[in-house]
């Protein structure tokens, strides 16, 4: 077994030292697979972005409800009756000034991306204190909070990042109205930091809403337990509304972007094969380059099944340095980079690309699939050519 | 068999298909070589002589016949049982050295010892003494793009004895080589079968190098054509 496994590590010695012939052939198999881990992780990493700032921003002990089939905010509608029914139910969470319920109005507004200069939607949010109270990680990061009756605004961090002129101070337009930013906040980089927060009742006016409001959220009792909510629903024919906890709504908005995650898988596969075409090619030129040395040791006495796993180890090898290469290229590049999408209502949901260990690995995996594959076929034709065969290929 | 027999060929042939036809090397050879032996094989361009050598150090097989190494028959054994009768049996000299580009005259050397069960200690004294006795023990750490062609010669030597086998094969030793170190290299074969009993059979174009060998046969048309006695 030592005697094995000395010829093993001295022919991949060997294969590794002698990598500078082959350097340029060598070189682009290990850019292919950098190439491939790299686009594999981008997409990854947007997708893991999304999706953490879409669960982030919904909580489990609050509820959300909107109409009968809508499928987001900007499709509701609930009326200051319904409101008011919604309040009365059991199951829901009481402080002193009573029942912890907040509606709210979500319009879409125009701002400009400072990445492509371009027009793009926002969402204007409109609630009141206890609704700011309810999103229990929200910070404000500089300025104040708006105050109630006037039109000023406070804006998400992400939107301060993403978007031009809305800096503490700055006056916006939309439409006819114009409003004066006087606060920045945070809510821990979920998907509420891309939107602009107003007083409801100001913008229910601005916007001809009357008293209606398209959302209605709700603290609850206890946290997840929809059932007293519900059964106020099935018993009221006046609530022609869905409920749901936050935390799955913004779930279910989160998983319209793993198509990033299959796309990117399904792009990486493609490429994958293309960079496997190349990786073979180089594989079996350094078979071919080593022609002489496999038939010596062979002569010599070393086992094919050396010269397999030599050949498979420098496969191996260069597969692995892509894979870091690329891996280390994402990292730098993607790694916490800003991006915005829309989100479920037609908005621009601000986010960051997200390179966790558990991509790092799938990255590697990756490389390593590469280096297998492109390893295997022609480590098996140098353990198996015979060697007089091998002898005259070298002459 | 006589026990001096190290190698013994009954009825050996050798033949190729090319296509539809079928090119016979030679046919029913019959050959012995005792221990001790330093054989030279002659004989022009396509006479077999590389194939016969491949044949003896069990990297080619024979067409029919047989072949007996110290009793034993060879030609049938598997690829992994000739590959490890050739690491305990066999040292190879070739044309063109064959030595490991990436590696040091040391490590070369080393080579057949890792098929072995020797401690590293073990092995360091082996190629010492290997390089030693062919004159290289300075340049135990220079590549072989760091050596002369007879210098690179004499590694591959020390390579073929380190592991001290019965039998070194020759593949035109001097091929590569000027007239002052090919006969350098060949005193070296010389001494290691004369001091040290090693049996060597060396296929070889040039009649000045098979005059070191005791013995020589021409190989030509599938047939050897004379033997003699070398002075």
């Amino acid at each position: 077994m030592g005697s094995l496994f000395s010829q093993i590590a001295t022919v991949t010695v060997m294969n590794v030292r002698s990598l500078p012939r082959r350097l340029w052939m060598s070189l682009a198999m290990v850019l292919a697979s950098a190439v491939v881990v790299a686009i594999l992780l981008a997409f990854l990493a947007m997708a893991r972005g999304f999706e953490r700032t879409m669960d982030g921003a919904g909580s489990e002990g609050t509820a959300i409800l909107m109409r009968e089939g809508a499928a987001s905010e900007i499709n509701s509608v609930i009326s200051r009756e319904q409101v008011n029914l919604v309040e009365a139910s059991p199951g829901i969470a009481r402080d002193a000034e009573g029942p912890l319920v907040s509606p709210e109005l979500y319009v879409i507004v125009d701002g400009i991306k400072k990445s492509t200069d371009s027009e793009a939607n926002i969402a204007l949010r409109g609630l009141n204190a206890r609704g700011m109270a309810m999103r229990e990680n929200m910070q404000l990061l500089e300025g104040r909070l708006f105050t109630p009756g006037t039109n000023e605004m406070i804006v998400g961090a992400g939107v301060l990042r993403e978007f031009d002129g809305f800096a503490v101070g700055d006056e916006v337009r939309f439409g006819k109205n114009v409003w004066r930013v006087v606060g920045v906040f945070s809510t821990s980089g979920s998907a509420f930091e891309s939107e602009l927060w107003a007083d409801v009742k100001v913008i229910q006016s601005l916007y001809d809403r009357g008293s209606s409001v398209q959302t209605v959220r709700a603290k609850l009792e206890n946290p997840g337990d929809l059932a007293p909510l519900e059964k106020t629903i099935e018993q009221e024919p006046r609530l022609n509304l869905e409920v749901q906890t936050e935390q799955a709504y913004f779930a279910g908005q989160g998983k319209q972007l793993q198509y990033m995650a299959i796309f990117g898988r399904v792009i990486s596969f493609v490429m994958a094969l293309g960079a496997l075409a190349g990786a073979l090619n180089t594989m079996y030129t350094s078979v071919a380059d080593r022609a002489r040395e496999i038939a010596t040791l062979r002569a010599l006495g070393f086992s094919s099944f050396s010269a397999f796993c030599g050949t498979l180890a420098e496969a191996l090898v260069l597969a692995i340095a892509g894979g870091l290469l690329g891996s280390l290229a994402a990292f730098l590049f993607f790694d916490g980079l800003n991006a915005s999408t829309f989100g479920g209502s037609f908005t621009q949901v601000v986010f960051r690309f997200e390179m966790s260990p558990d991509l790092l690995l799938q990255g590697a995996w990756l490389a390593l699939v590469i280096g297998f594959v492109s390893g295997f076929f022609p480590a098996w034709r140098a353990a198996r050519l015979p060697v007089i065969v091998a002898f005259r290929n070298a002459a | 068999m006589s026990e001096d027999v190290l190698f013994q060929l009954n009825g050996v042939s050798k033949h190729f298909v090319r296509g539809k036809e079928e090119i016979s090397i030679f046919d029913n050879l019959d050959m012995s070589i005792e221990r001790g032996d330093f054989l030279a094989i002659m004989g022009p361009s396509g006479s077999g002589k590389t194939t016969l050598l491949n044949m003896l150090g069990g990297v080619d097989q024979p067409s029919g016949g047989e072949i007996h190494f110290d009793g034993s028959r060879v030609d049938n054994l598997r690829e992994s049982e000739l590959t490890r009768w050739r690491a305990h049996n066999i040292g190879f000299i070739f044309q063109f050295y064959n030595l490991m580009p990436m590696l040091n005259a040391a490590r070369n050397v080393e080579l057949p010892l890792l098929l072995t069960k020797l401690s590293r200690a073990q092995r360091r004294v082996s190629v010492e003494t290997a390089l030693a006795l062919v004159g290289l023990n300075d340049r135990a750490r220079h590549m072989p793009n760091q050596l002369s062609g007879g210098q690179q010669q004499r590694v591959a030597i020390a390579r073929a004895i380190v592991s001290d086998p019965n039998l070194i094969l020759c593949d035109e030793p001097t091929g590569d080589l000027d007239r002052k170190t090919a006969d350098e290299i060949l005193e070296m074969l010389q001494l290691l079968n004369r001091e040290h009993g090693k049996t060597i059979v060396m296929v070889t174009h040039d009649p000045e190098a098979a005059r070191y060998a005791k013995r020589t046969v021409h190989l030509d048309k599938g047939r050897f054509e004379q033997r003699e006695v070398a002075a």
